[in-house]
């Protein structure tokens, strides 16, 4: 008996033990509590998954919040422009730690067709991005399996302090 | 077509060498107006009936070997009488000045914005004549043919989302 992904050794008294981080991990993954950043078509996908046909629930991320103080996982689902840049900068940095952020679609991953004065060619100049989902808009089995590959890179990620943007915002190249 | 023409006519008598040029786009009547009479023109046609300005758009026409490097276009329509016209004035680049019509058209408050924003068009006696599409930080204006298209500027705030956080 145990629970799946948790190493678990069961004593004859009904006591369990197992590792801190362990439990913790074991717990934030299935758990994760999105954060739609949502600014185009593609968040009109993540509508989609978040409904009963294919159910994010089933992957325990259900819990849609829409306040960046209760949720852990940003999913950043459209164009974001330089106009909005600090906005959605300002969001990640009000979400506590550990947060984790998806990419989802073309445009947020790398700009898109948008190559021009507008829009910012791929989020990851201004916050850090764990999981990249192609598409223009992707599939919604696709913003699953970006979820289950989420999950595995907590699984195995170390205990971890707060992370450092890759880029310091606001400068221009 | 009758109602436009004697639209025209009158705008033709009361404000003599106004209209420089007349020509056809697709059906519409398309008037090129001397820059000096523009508003007097949309005064009048708004009398005429042209209750709604429907756009103002902004022409670079760099590459075009005009003699006006600017033009601003002005869409119009007349909701009682279903009729169309389009307004034409050339803008020279170095003098980007004309007269708002957002004292006619409450539209105009944005479409007049988006010309500024996008071509640098300075249209006088606007209320509120700021960047409404680029933040505030960027420099130059980014539908001017001479703008590099790809060249993105970051902005450092959200002061354009929130004025009452500007100072923050």
């Amino acid at each position: 008996m145990g629970v799946k992904g948790i190493p678990i050794s069961k004593h004859e008294s009904g006591v369990i033990t197992t590792r801190t981080d362990e439990l913790l991990r074991w717990g934030r993954k299935n758990s994760l509590w999105p954060l739609p950043f949502g600014t185009a078509c593609c968040a009109i996908e993540f509508m989609g998954v978040v409904s009963s046909p294919f159910d994010i629930s089933r992957f325990g991320a259900e819990l849609v919040r829409f306040s960046p103080r209760q949720s852990d996982l940003m999913i950043v689902a459209g164009t974001i422009n330089y106009k909005i840049g600090p906005v959605l900068k300002r969001i990640y940095d009000q979400m506590c730690e550990p947060k984790y952020v998806i990419s989802m679609g073309a445009c947020a991953c790398s700009g898109g067709f948008y190559d021009n004065y507008a829009a910012i060619q791929g989020i990851d100049q201004i916050i850090p991005v764990d999981v990249f989902i192609p598409g223009c808009p992707p599939r919604p089995d696709a913003i699953l399996n970006a979820l289950v590959k989420l999950q595995e890179k907590i699984d195995q990620e170390p205990q971890r302090g707060p992370r450092h943007i890759t880029r310091e915002h606001g400068k221009t190249e | 077509m009758e109602k436009l023409n004697n639209i025209i006519d009158k705008i033709k008598e009361k404000h003599v060498d106004a209209i420089e040029d007349t020509a056809d786009s697709f059906g519409d009547v398309v008037l090129t107006i001397a820059r000096k009479n523009i508003h007097d023109v949309l005064v009048d046609l708004k009398d005429a009936g042209f209750d709604l300005l429907l756009d103002i758009a902004g022409v670079d026409a760099l590459n075009l070997g005009r003699k006006e490097r600017f033009e601003v276009v002005y869409n119009l329509y007349s909701l009682s009488q279903d009729l169309r016209l389009r307004l034409r004035v050339n803008v020279p680049e170095d003098d980007m000045n004309l007269p708002s019509a957002t004292d006619l058209w409450e539209s105009a408050n944005w479409a007049e914005r988006e010309a500024y924003d996008m071509f640098g068009f300075n249209f006088e006696g606007h209320p509120n004549l700021a960047r409404i599409l680029c933040h505030r930080e960027f420099v130059g204006h980014a539908l001017r043919k001479d703008y590099p298209v790809m060249k993105g500027q970051w902005a450092t705030g959200t002061a354009d989302l929130r004025p009452d956080l500007e100072n923050e």
